[in-house]
């Protein structure tokens, strides 16, 4: 059982890395999906620890969140590298100043 | 034992995506998270995630990450400038930290027996799933449906691009054609065809005017930006070279090009 949440703990951290260090706002992105699956594992393993399945009706929900996540930030991505020819997250900075 | 063999490709896979300089290996990297953790879920009593990450997840959010890069270009390799100092070191530092933390706090909690999931999966997990999700969290999936057709319409909003002057149809362009020749003495006809002369017709060859010097036009403007087009000059020393061989008869002309065409033709020699 402890094997499952610490293999979600490692996952989590390198995706929470990953979104610190990379600069490709399409790999940053993979990074937050890294991090939502990681939680679902975590879900996963706690529905078989208690018995019962609301767990995993709780990653389903986590999955659906993260597909409607998934299109609307991709289009988001598409609509700035469409106006900016730039997908790096660096480029976006027109609030900074 | 699944998961002792699973969970080193899922970290070692995890960490491939930090590493990589391309998106395209960031994602393919990512599949094998995530299918694996597709089989971690069937361990774990979830066939029904096992089935719905790997439709969902590996089939079709991936799939749409893989478009987009190819929308956007795969070659968009990340930048190494960073724009804070320091930035990537205290990044792994904290991220170090943060896993240990997490880590060790973990295995100090004592988390009991397992229950297992046999009696919630009696009469087995799709209809069980079925019965939870559509009595007790029935609102939140409505609100699900609310969430998807919200993205969905969002996705249309941000990705549509309103037209801002009307489509040129074949009238315009060829009324355009005509106006640019009266006023700017612009060819009319098409473009001239890249390299015509002698030897060379691939491509990336200029076509070469009567005094020896290039069309640039007869080249594709890709060819052009990228680099890639010969020098007119050292074709113009090629065809030299090509004459003089053609003047002296003893000796067969170099062949280039296919292999064992000549690169005279009969008038040529004749000459």
């Amino acid at each position: 059982m402890t094997q499952y949440i610490v293999l979600s703990a490692i996952l989590f951290t390198i995706g929470c890395v990953g979104v610190l260090t990379r600069r490709n706002a399409i790999v940053v992105f993979m990074c937050v999906e890294l991090m939502l699956n990681a939680c679902n594992l975590a879900f996963v393993a706690f529905a078989r620890q208690h018995g019962n399945l609301d767990g995993q009706i709780t990653a389903f929900f986590v999955m659906v969140v993260a597909a409607a996540e998934v299109v609307i930030g991709l289009a988001i991505i598409m609509a700035i590298f469409r106006t900016r020819r730039s997908a790096s997250v660096d480029d976006a900075s027109l609030l900074k100043y | 034992m699944t998961f002792w063999i699973l969970a080193p490709i899922m970290v070692a896979a995890a960490l491939g995506i930090l590493f990589v300089r391309k998106a395209v290996h960031a994602a393919l990297l990512l599949a094998v998270v995530m299918i694996s953790l597709a089989f971690l879920y069937a361990v774990l009593d979830a066939p029904f995630l096992f089935a719905v990450q790997i439709i969902v997840y590996t089939g079709a959010i991936l799939m749409l990450f893989l478009f987009v890069m190819m929308l956007i270009g795969v070659d968009a390799a990340d930048s190494v400038v960073e724009t804070i100092r320091g930035q990537r070191v205290m990044a792994v530092v904290l991220g170090l930290l943060f896993g240990s933390v997490l880590v060790l706090g973990i295995s100090q909690v004592t988390f009991g027996v397992v229950v297992g999931l046999d009696e919630a999966n009696a009469g087995g997990n799709v209809p069980a799933i079925a019965n939870v999700l559509f009595s007790r969290y029935v609102f939140a999936f409505e609100a699900t449906s609310a969430l998807l057709i919200t993205a969905a319409l969002g996705a249309m909003v941000l990705a549509h691009r309103e037209r801002l002057t009307p489509k040129a149809g074949q009238a315009e362009l060829a009324a355009q054609r005509m106006r640019d020749y009266a006023e700017h003495g612009k060819h009319l006809g098409p473009l001239p065809s890249p390299g015509v002369y002698a030897r060379h017709n691939a491509v990336d060859t200029p076509a070469l005017l009567p005094d020896g010097t290039a069309a640039e036009s007869s080249v594709s403007r890709v060819l052009a930006a990228r680099g890639t087009v010969r020098s007119a000059p050292a074709l113009a020393d090629d065809i030299d070279d090509v004459r003089r061989q053609i003047g002296d008869p003893t000796s067969m002309p170099e062949t280039s090009g296919k292999a064992g065409a000549p690169a005279t033709t009969e008038e040529d020699v004749q000459k």
